[in-house]
């Protein structure tokens, strides 16, 4: 008899009775946005390295984007503690599945269903893992994008967002998105989006990694910083005709 | 121990007395009643010889769409125009009155009116009331001493600035200038650049919506370019019309 392992959790159900404490109320260490395309080889990801504590740029050296299996890339924002339990979660789905040794193996679509079920029942629950994924392979030739929140809302395009990225991002996305766009001009699309959530959105930083994944497997590129703009004459000399303004 | 009530008259400025008063209603369980609001995207920009300003052209009250074709750039002097988002009250009562108290101010001096002078009045006026006047201004005009581009926000701060958006659709339109912006525009590419990001809040934020409002100032000369762009129009219309076959009214005799 074979046994799935799959991830749940009793102890909750138990302790409401007692106390509350024991569900995720505010997140602590966050990830901010997570931007990713479809292109012609597959699905491109862009996401920083920070990692902020309220406030505080605590850490500046987080991967937020991880490939899974063979043929997905996983993205999140937000708390960057569920996100690792989520990675965990999905070593173990992973593991198991190899373990049937016969020769399939599980692409981006069934993954995407897995944590959107997961990220449900938490949700229900009222103890969720506070972060917002983004799911992208390709199987098959068939590139695949989707995202699933925190409440379990899932649903797959052609370019998502996440976060800031939802307000800033987005409009971008939607004017100059389109089918099969070219590794260069998908990343000049991806950077034209960091940059603005750069200059707009308080806890991104300047340190962002591009992650791809084709047919042939995933690549997440090396930290690397982008060029900013910052020599408008109205900030060199804000209050010229104004004297004493502000 | 009796407690006469004496009427103190007040000693000026304003008065918070109302203000505790309707916060205690509403932790009584009052609903405070909707403002018709420009949930909104404004925008200003400089380019080279001027300011174009730009807006969209939805009031909404709540969820739903008040006026389908407000106008949110108002008038303030002939070189200084000034578009409003927030409570649409109260952009237009302030607008009003600082124009009206520009109006004077150039019977008085016998000169133009200046931007910063506009800039001063609507500041001190918000912030006097604390906030508590919901209006967020983007203001622009070319006087004697250049182009200028202002942001004024409730609470009465104000920023100069090369480019400016303002209201619910802000970060969509604030990301195509991030994106988009140069300095040394021509008036063809500003208009272009002000239109789009208009379209982005009208298209991507809900509060925002129907057609795109421009004005462009320059020096010795404006151009207000009222529904300059129609991205929205009603494009079905039932070629029968809406009439009714003869036996549809039932009359109820009891």
């Amino acid at each position: 008899m074979t046994t799935f392992s799959v991830p749940i959790d009793n102890g909750d159900s138990m302790k409401i009775a007692e106390e509350e404490s024991q569900r995720t109320l505010y997140p602590y260490v966050t990830g901010t946005s997570i931007v990713a395309i479809k292109y012609k080889d597959g699905v491109l990801m862009a996401s920083d390295m920070g990692g902020s504590y309220g406030s505080t740029l605590r850490y500046k050296n987080i991967e937020r984007v991880k490939a899974i299996g063979k043929h997905s890339l996983l993205g999140a924002s937000g708390e960057i503690s569920d996100f690792q339990e989520i990675l965990r979660y999905l070593d173990e789905l992973t593991l198991n599945d190899n373990m049937w040794d016969d020769g399939n193996s599980l692409g981006p679509k069934e993954i995407h269903n897995y944590l959107t079920r997961v990220m449900y029942n938490r949700r229900n629950k009222f103890n969720p893992l506070w972060n917002t994924l983004v799911l992208g392979g390709v199987k098959n030739g068939k590139s695949y994008l989707g995202m699933v929140s925190m409440i379990g809302v899932s649903f797959e395009d052609d370019h998502v967002a996440t976060g800031f990225g939802n307000h800033l991002a987005r409009p971008i996305l939607r004017d100059e998105w389109h089918a099969d766009l070219s590794f260069e001009d998908g990343v000049k699309l991806l950077e034209k989006c960091m940059r603005v959530l750069l200059y707009r959105d308080r806890s991104a930083i300047n340190k962002l990694q591009i992650a791809k994944i084709t047919e042939e497997g995933v690549t997440v590129s090396q930290p690397y910083s982008l060029k900013t703009y910052w020599e408008f004459s109205s900030f060199h000399n804000p209050t010229a005709g104004a004297a004493g303004s502000w | 121990m009796s407690q006469s009530t004496v009427d103190v008259p007040p000693k000026g400025g304003f008065s918070f007395d109302l203000c505790k008063r309707n916060d205690m209603l509403t932790q009584k369980g009052l609903k405070a009643p909707s403002f018709l609001k420009t949930g909104t995207t404004i925008v200003g920009l400089i380019f080279k010889d001027g300011v174009i300003l730009g807006a969209d052209t939805r009031a909404t009250e709540g969820p739903i769409v008040a006026d389908k074709n407000c106008e949110k750039i108002h008038y303030m002097a002939p070189n200084i125009y000034c578009c409003g988002a927030g409570t649409a009250a109260d952009t237009e009562a302030v607008t009003d009155m600082v124009s009206s108290q520009l109006r004077l101010h150039r019977y008085q001096t016998g000169r133009d009116s200046r931007v910063i002078t506009a800039l001063t009045l609507l500041k001190k006026h918000l912030f006097s009331y604390q906030g508590h006047v919901s209006a967020a201004l983007v203001l622009g005009g070319v006087d004697i001493t250049g182009p200028h581009l202002h942001t004024i926000y409730p609470h009465g701060s104000t920023d100069t600035l090369p480019f400016a958006t303002m209201g619910s659709g802000s970060l969509a339109a604030m990301s195509v200038f991030e994106a988009k912006y140069k300095e040394g525009l021509t008036r063809d590419e500003g208009i272009k650049l002000v239109a789009e990001s208009i379209c982005s809040g009208i298209f991507n934020d809900l509060g925002s919506g129907s057609n795109v409002d421009i004005c462009v100032i320059t020096k010795g000369n404006k151009e207000y370019l009222r529904n300059y762009m129609e991205p929205n129009p009603r494009t079905y219309v039932s070629s029968k019309g809406y009439s009714f076959t003869k036996k549809t009214e039932v009359l109820l005799l009891h």
